[in-house]
């Protein structure tokens, strides 16, 4: 099996990473102002853990790959990241109760990487955790505005909880990867962050006026590179310059 | 289709009158930046509750790490003098000479 | 405190005098001054189309953040696109303090009433396009800004304060692309020259017609609105930049391109009015699709903007419900 930390990070650098660029396309395109600069200032905290994510990665992996290499040139099906947050934005509802699912989960695990065995992992969840916190306040604010605000606003945040719930199971997943990352005091086991992601977010939800949907089955496959057809097209677009221009420097 | 309609009340669905689309109120966002000096006025944002005001001040204003603290004021709260105000209003201060420092005379080479 | 006198629709000329004395002595105005109905109009027409030209500006950059080829590269583009938002955001809230919303002046942008600056009219068809725009748009407004700076409107004034300090890292940010370019594969190379032949025209044409047909500026230099000429800053602009092509080793696109002795300006060749006034008028590659984007950001926005209202009205009941009880 290919080093359980260097997969462990990969993971990590590579929600960031994508999560990241969907929220920078909404740059330009926001319904007002003051939230074109509130998503792009998240999306740049996202690619800005990446980017040290997947460079702590390329070190441990030792193959001289750094972020750049590892975000460019890595097909989809060598991604590690979770199903959800390659999913396409969709509307402000969906964006926002994709980021409030995510956020709260990448809170819990921050924290708890702030005492991971492995230094520079552990300083770059020092400073996530305090990005996180505001992340949750954004989306948690707006998923009460949006759930408390009108008709409208609350039948489209219904249905993007209605979508999403479906791929917030993975996020929660352990398997052998986490273990040993967790054995080894250098990762957390995601499946310990369950029940306070789960405390967070029905609270949430409730004081939104939002319901939870029956999900009989949980999507999952992001953590060993079974993505949905999304996701290729994202790399299509984020990849081409480095692709058409190989070696070259930018 | 952007239509003048946008600026009347929009119903909803449900037949219930929703206020009109808007930029939201107006905030005036004061900041301190670090080295215990006052809180000076850096510009406004749009936002619907305080919270919100506070969010965007920091994410408009901060971005290059200017701050230690962050003062958000509905701009309608603000009462402001006006520049008929500037005889009456000011003009007793000016000529109270005793209360600046150039007016009391040290002899030279005390430090105060 | 005194209420304001009633305004009178004719200029008072002992208060236009004196207001014109403040503006001579290098007085700030300020929101609650007096002031000739037409400089309102004049800030309000100025301040406005220059918020909405750093809105629409995104576009054109936005265009390329998830295209960006490095990781540095797209936090440094999204970053520029966003500091473009705030300085949207600083002169918006700078106009609606002589008593015009934020929603009135969007409403004028999108239903084509008003104008914003054409050189967002041009498409950004490779990664080049975002060096030189950061380069040569950037380096052509901060020209112009850094004497919006001292603008006679106070609010104005320290907005742009603001923009100027946040400028400069855009300007250095599109150089240095342009460097990377110029000094990397023949591919690049010819991708760098390709944008400098594309922006360079459109750039030179952001400082406006020549003097002789520019026939607000008078009154602007009067009102210290503006303090400088359209030539005298274009030409300020031609000699910077021409200095820093040839020290990247790229071809300024104008065979006429010599240099004065005299005066050591840098004197261009003609510029194509015929180009400028189309795109001013709407003709230009993108003007529609420039638009259409803020238009449809608008209008599928709208039910965001009323719920977050409609909350806040919400809430605003039960505290003062409450706070009765």
């Amino acid at each position: 099996m290919p080093d359980a930390t260097f997969e462990y990070l990969l993971r990590l650098g590579d929600d960031r990473l994508i999560l990241g660029h969907r929220l920078s396309e909404w740059c330009g395109h926001a319904p007002i102002l003051e939230e074109d600069i509130a998503l792009a200032n998240i999306a740049l905290d996202l690619i800005g853990q990446a980017s040290l994510l997947l460079g702590l990665a390329g070190k441990i992996e030792g193959q001289e790959r750094d972020a750049d290499a590892l975000a460019y040139l890595r097909d989809a099906v060598e991604l590690r990241n979770a199903l959800l947050v390659e999913l396409p934005k969709g509307d402000f509802a969906v964006t926002i109760v994709r980021q409030l699912f995510f956020s709260v989960f990448a809170l819990l695990q921050a924290e708890a990487l702030q005492r991971s065995k492995n230094q520079e992992l552990a300083g770059i969840a020092a400073k996530a955790v305090k990005e996180f916190r505001y992340h949750v306040r954004h989306s948690a604010d707006w998923v009460l505005k949006l759930g408390g605000g009108t008709p409208e606003s609350r039948s489209r945040t219904q249905r993007a909880v209605d979508d999403l719930w479906r791929y917030t199971g993975e996020l929660f997943l352990a398997d052998d990867v986490d273990r040993a990352v967790a054995a080894s005091g250098v990762g957390v086991d995601p499946s310990t962050l369950e029940s306070a992601w789960s405390a967070t977010v029905r609270d949430v939800l409730a004081r939104a006026g939002l319901t939870i949907p029956e999900t009989p089955y949980m999507q999952r496959g992001g953590r060993t590179g079974r993505h949905t057809e999304h996701l290729g097209h994202l790399l299509s677009e984020m990849q081409i310059l480095a692709r058409s221009h190989p070696g070259a420097s930018w | 289709m952007t239509t003048m309609a946008n600026d009347s009340t929009t119903r909803s669905a449900d037949g219930g009158a929703t206020p009109a689309d808007s930029q939201w109120p107006l905030w005036e966002v004061f900041v301190q930046p670090p080295g215990g000096e006052p809180h000076e006025h850096a510009g406004s944002v749009h936002a619907v509750d305080a919270e919100t005001a506070l969010q965007n001040a920091r994410d408009v204003y901060t971005r290059r790490g200017e701050a230690v603290n962050i003062w958000v004021v509905r701009s309608v709260d603000i009462t402001a003098s006006t520049p008929d105000d500037m005889g009456p209003f000011f003009d007793p201060g000016n000529d109270k000479p005793y209360r600046h420092p150039q007016f009391y005379k040290v002899p030279r080479g005390i430090r105060m | 405190m005194t209420p304001n006198k009633p305004e009178t629709n004719l200029e008072d000329p002992a208060r236009l005098a004196a207001f014109e004395a403040r503006i001579a002595a290098g007085e700030s105005i300020e929101p609650k001054d007096w002031m000739p109905e037409r400089y309102r109009k004049q800030l309000v027409r100025m301040m406005s189309q220059h918020a909405h030209s750093e809105v629409v500006g995104m576009l054109p950059e936005g265009n390329w953040i998830t295209r960006a080829p490095t990781l540095r590269r797209k936090m440094s583009l999204l970053a520029k696109v966003q500091d473009e938002a705030g300085h949207g955001l600083y002169i918006y809230c700078g106009t609606e303090t002589l008593g015009v919303g934020r929603h009135e002046l969007i409403q004028q942008l999108l239903n084509g009433t008003a104008k914003y600056s054409s050189i967002f009219n041009y498409p950004t068809l490779s990664w080049a396009d975002i060096g030189a725009i950061g380069w040569l748009v950037d380096g052509a407004a901060i020209v112009n800004q850094t004497m919006l700076a001292k603008a006679s409107y106070g609010p104005y004034a320290r907005a742009m304060v603001r923009i100027c300090k946040e400028e400069n890292f855009h300007k250095r940010q599109g150089y240095e692309i342009m460097t990377t370019l110029a000094a990397g594969t023949a591919a690049q190379k010819r991708m760098a020259q390709d944008a400098l032949d594309r922006w360079w025209w459109p750039s030179l044409m952001m400082f406006g017609p020549h003097d002789t047909d520019s026939p607000n500026s008078d009154e602007l230099l009067r009102w210290g609105v503006k303090r400088k000429s359209n030539d005298e800053l274009r030409q300020r602009f031609v000699n910077l930049t021409v200095a820093q092509a040839k020290a990247i080793d790229l071809m300024i696109p104008d065979p006429a391109l010599r240099y004065d002795e005299a005066t050591q300006n840098w004197l261009i060749g003609p510029i194509d009015w015929d180009e400028f006034w189309r795109v001013v008028r709407g003709n230009g590659p993108c003007n529609r699709e420039r638009l259409a984007a803020r238009r449809q950001a608008h209008d599928d926005g709208e039910w965001v903007r009323v719920a977050a209202v409609a909350y806040a009205a919400k809430h605003a009941r039960a505290e003062s419900t409450s706070e009765a009880a």
